[in-house]
């Protein structure tokens, strides 16, 4: 199975958090992640593929001598272009950022487009472009693709799937497996940028000043941390849809501990919390596309910050809580005035096409 | 943050939370009325701080809640008439009319756009002039002004093909309908601070006269809702009952004037039909004459839109009215749950069931492990 079928975070919303009634049709919200996408990769999507869906970012192939790492991911954000991105370097970014995460060298890359009819073409040169530029600043090469036009309105101007495959740098260094009570949990940046910025150019809310995407390539920042933390890196994981709290429930359940998190630590830009305030939205549960989760051994926590911010250029990255052993929920937070609550898992969407 | 840190405050919050629990000295009942209050009361932990001298219920100020089943159902009628684009706040689409959510609707290929303001399904009728545009009009005097625009709006613009489906609600009559119930406990109010935005405080005086019961308008933040509950056990305690503006950073007197003259034009009261709580006299919104011809139930031939028709498992009415806290139902956790509501409060943004099912309190021993 591939990469994207193994790990589907999510996406939410904290205006409404709640999913919907059971349905026999597929709905948006089995598409956000959580608990709706997980429960239809395990009673559905897996079981009628014969397999036993895993949860990591890409999947790990050996092959003798070397490791490779393969991901796939198809991208249906609307509007395609938006402050700080667009379909095109998205495309490649997020599936070089699964690549990033987990400890691989990026390499090749396949390319295959699903075009509206009536798309102008000086809309795909432009997203070609795009594509293209994105590429070369990761260093990947595009070496296959396909491109197939539906009629008018069977899909939405452009969708986009990329396939990425690279080399693990330190084969069985990252990976959940490793994560223990006692881990330090880090975010790479301010959270909650790309699905705030995607929303208000959708919507036309007007938000002033604009919010951006943090669209971007991670893998530079993942192996320089890796370089520096060696075996006390435990795993990293991008924020995708459902934010860090999906990334949280996802690192949870596989390992059995609770994630703990301190509110007040985690960083939020004002113009974000800014328009979250307005929107009903926790940026805990709303998506990135150039942050990670990192979970590291509470000796190099320090280290760990310094690393991302003096040598990474992320100003922003914080310590926002560790893992402990398992308590009565899987993630737990410590709210602004000192409560502890439950934080519940992404689980039903008004959020769709952020990616 | 301005006016968001300093009402978030938390060594201003302790000093609140100290204040309360040397002024109360004996287990006060308080009404919070809006679920936005609910919702932060439980974040924040207010309610399990203050639990041994005051107690919390929430009442019906969650419009998703409080509208009929029967309303969303004649929405999802709509909805999948191939002429008809349903317009709605995102909030209505998860809560279920008698046997499924406009979600649903939307997956069987009924027309539903999420919109934020209904002056966005305006320009949907502007652009989609070969179709109906609905908007589904709930929500208390904190929504209708915008909904009065849209149709002046519509009005201006000679527009044929917009209409609203009117479910709107007023605050204070069910305030009152709380206080003439046999079963009433509540001893003040925490009043709903952005409805009083738009009505002013001046329409709660004469509440406040009638009933000889403390209201304090009350905001959002925890240090809002720590000010209101300290003035409404202050008063309890004295003896007095007035209205006191904890939240005059937004409320006035008066209120939005130019949004209540949008409501006087465009609506006028008429009984209402609240899920879960029945028929409440002259609490409600219909469109005034001149404007009879952008009301979708007319319009669509839509008979009966705002009868009940209550789950009968679903104690949302005792919810609603204060009469049991969520986790108080059977149901509660069990057979109901976000993933499988019984009724709207488990499932709405506002709702008083989600907020508990969603803030569940961890023991402090929780952060034991915290260094």
């Amino acid at each position: 199975m591939n990469s994207k079928m193994q790990r589907e975070p999510v996406h939410v919303s904290l205006s409404c958090p709640l999913a919907a009634a059971p349905s026999d049709q597929i709905q948006l919200a089995h598409g956000e992640g959580g608990r709706l996408m997980r429960n239809l990769l395990r009673e559905h999507i897996a079981p009628a593929l014969g397999l036993n869906p895993q949860w990591d970012d890409a999947a790990s192939c050996d092959l003798g001598a070397s490791q490779l790492a393969i991901t796939t991911d198809s991208f249906v954000v609307s509007p395609v272009f938006f402050p700080g991105g667009d379909i095109g370097s998205l495309a490649v970014y997020g599936t070089v950022n699964d690549l990033a995460v987990s400890g691989a060298q990026p390499l090749w890359l396949t390319l295959s487009l699903i075009l509206e009819e009536g798309l102008p073409l000086a809309t795909l040169e432009q997203i070609l472009i795009s594509v293209r530029q994105a590429a070369a600043a990761c260093q990947v090469a595009l070496v296959a693709g396909d491109t197939k036009v539906v009629p008018h309105g069977a899909v939405d101007k452009i969708f986009v799937n990329t396939t990425g495959v690279g080399q693990v740098l330190h084969p069985g260094g990252l990976g959940c497996a490793r994560i223990s009570a006692g881990d330090a949990l880090l975010v790479s940046g301010s959270i909650a940028q790309h699905g705030i910025a995607v929303l208000a150019a959708r919507e036309n809310l007007q938000l002033s000043p604009a919010p951006i995407s943090d669209s971007a390539p991670l893998h530079r920042t993942c192996q320089r941390l890796q370089h520096a933390l060696g075996g006390q890196l435990h795993a990293m994981r991008d924020a995708t849809r459902g934010g860090v709290s999906a990334v949280m429930h996802e690192w949870a359940l596989a390992t059995g501990k609770t994630m703990q998190l301190i509110e007040n630590l985690i960083p939020v830009t004002p113009i974000i919390r800014g328009a979250c305030e307005l929107l009903g939205l926790d940026p805990l549960y709303v998506a990135n596309e150039g942050l990670f989760v990192a979970a590291v051994a509470a000796s190099a926590a320090e280290q760990a910050l310094t690393t991302l911010q003096q040598q990474c250029g992320c100003h922003d990255a914080r310590i926002i809580g560790q893992v402990v052993d398992r308590q009565p929920a899987p993630v737990i937070i410590q709210r602004l005035l000192g409560n502890w609550q439950s934080l519940d898992e992404p689980a039903g969407a008004p959020l769709p096409r952020i990616c | 943050m301005k006016y968001l840190d300093e009402f978030r405050d938390p060594a201003l919050a302790e000093q609140l939370l100290k204040q309360i629990r040397q002024a109360a000295t004996r287990p006060w009942v308080i009404m919070d009325v809006c679920g936005g209050q609910t919702h932060s009361l439980l974040r924040y932990g207010i309610e399990s701080a203050l639990g041994d001298v005051v107690e919390l219920i929430h009442g019906p100020g969650c419009p998703v809640c409080v509208t009929p089943a029967s309303i969303l159902d004649a929405a999802h009628r709509l909805a999948l008439r191939s002429d008809v684009i349903l317009a709605s706040f995102g909030d209505m689409l998860r809560v279920p009319g008698s046997c499924e959510s406009l979600l649903d609707i939307r997956a069987r290929g009924g027309h539903v756009r999420i919109v934020y303001s209904p002056l966005d399904a305006i320009e949907i009728a502007k652009t989609h002039p070969d179709k109906q545009i609905v908007f589904l009009a709930v929500g208390f005097e904190t929504t209708a002004p915008a909904t009065a625009l849209a149709v002046l709006q519509a009005a201006a613009l000679g527009l044929e093909n917009f209409s609203l489906l009117v479910s709107h609600v007023c605050v204070l009559p069910a305030m009152e309908s709380i206080m003439l119930s046999p079963h009433n406990r509540v001893q003040g109010f925490l009043a709903a601070g952005h409805a009083c935005t738009i009505s002013g405080g001046q329409p709660y005086k004469t509440f406040v006269d009638r009933f000889s019961i403390p209201v304090a308008i009350t905001g959002f933040e925890p240090v809002d809702l720590l000010l209101g509950i300290h003035n409404v056990v202050q008063q309890l305690e004295s003896g007095s009952a007035q209205l006191s503006n904890c939240y005059a950073r937004s409320v006035s007197n008066s209120g939005n004037q130019p949004a209540q003259q949008a409501i006087d034009r465009v609506y006028q009261l008429v009984d209402q039909q609240w899920r879960g709580l029945g028929m409440i006299a002259q609490s409600g919104l219909e469109l005034r004459e001149p404007y009879r011809g952008f009301d979708a139930a007319s319009r669509f031939g839509l008979d009966n839109v705002s009868t009940e028709s209550a789950t009968p498992t679903c104690l949302s009415a005792d919810v609603l009215s204060g009469r049991i806290k969520p986790p108080q139902c059977p149901h509660f956790g069990n057979t109901c749950s976000p993933e499988r509501p019984l009724g709207a409060p488990m499932v709405s943004s506002e709702g008083a069931c989600a907020a508990y099912f969603r803030y569940q309190s961890m023991s402090s021993e929780s952060a034991s492990g915290r260094k």
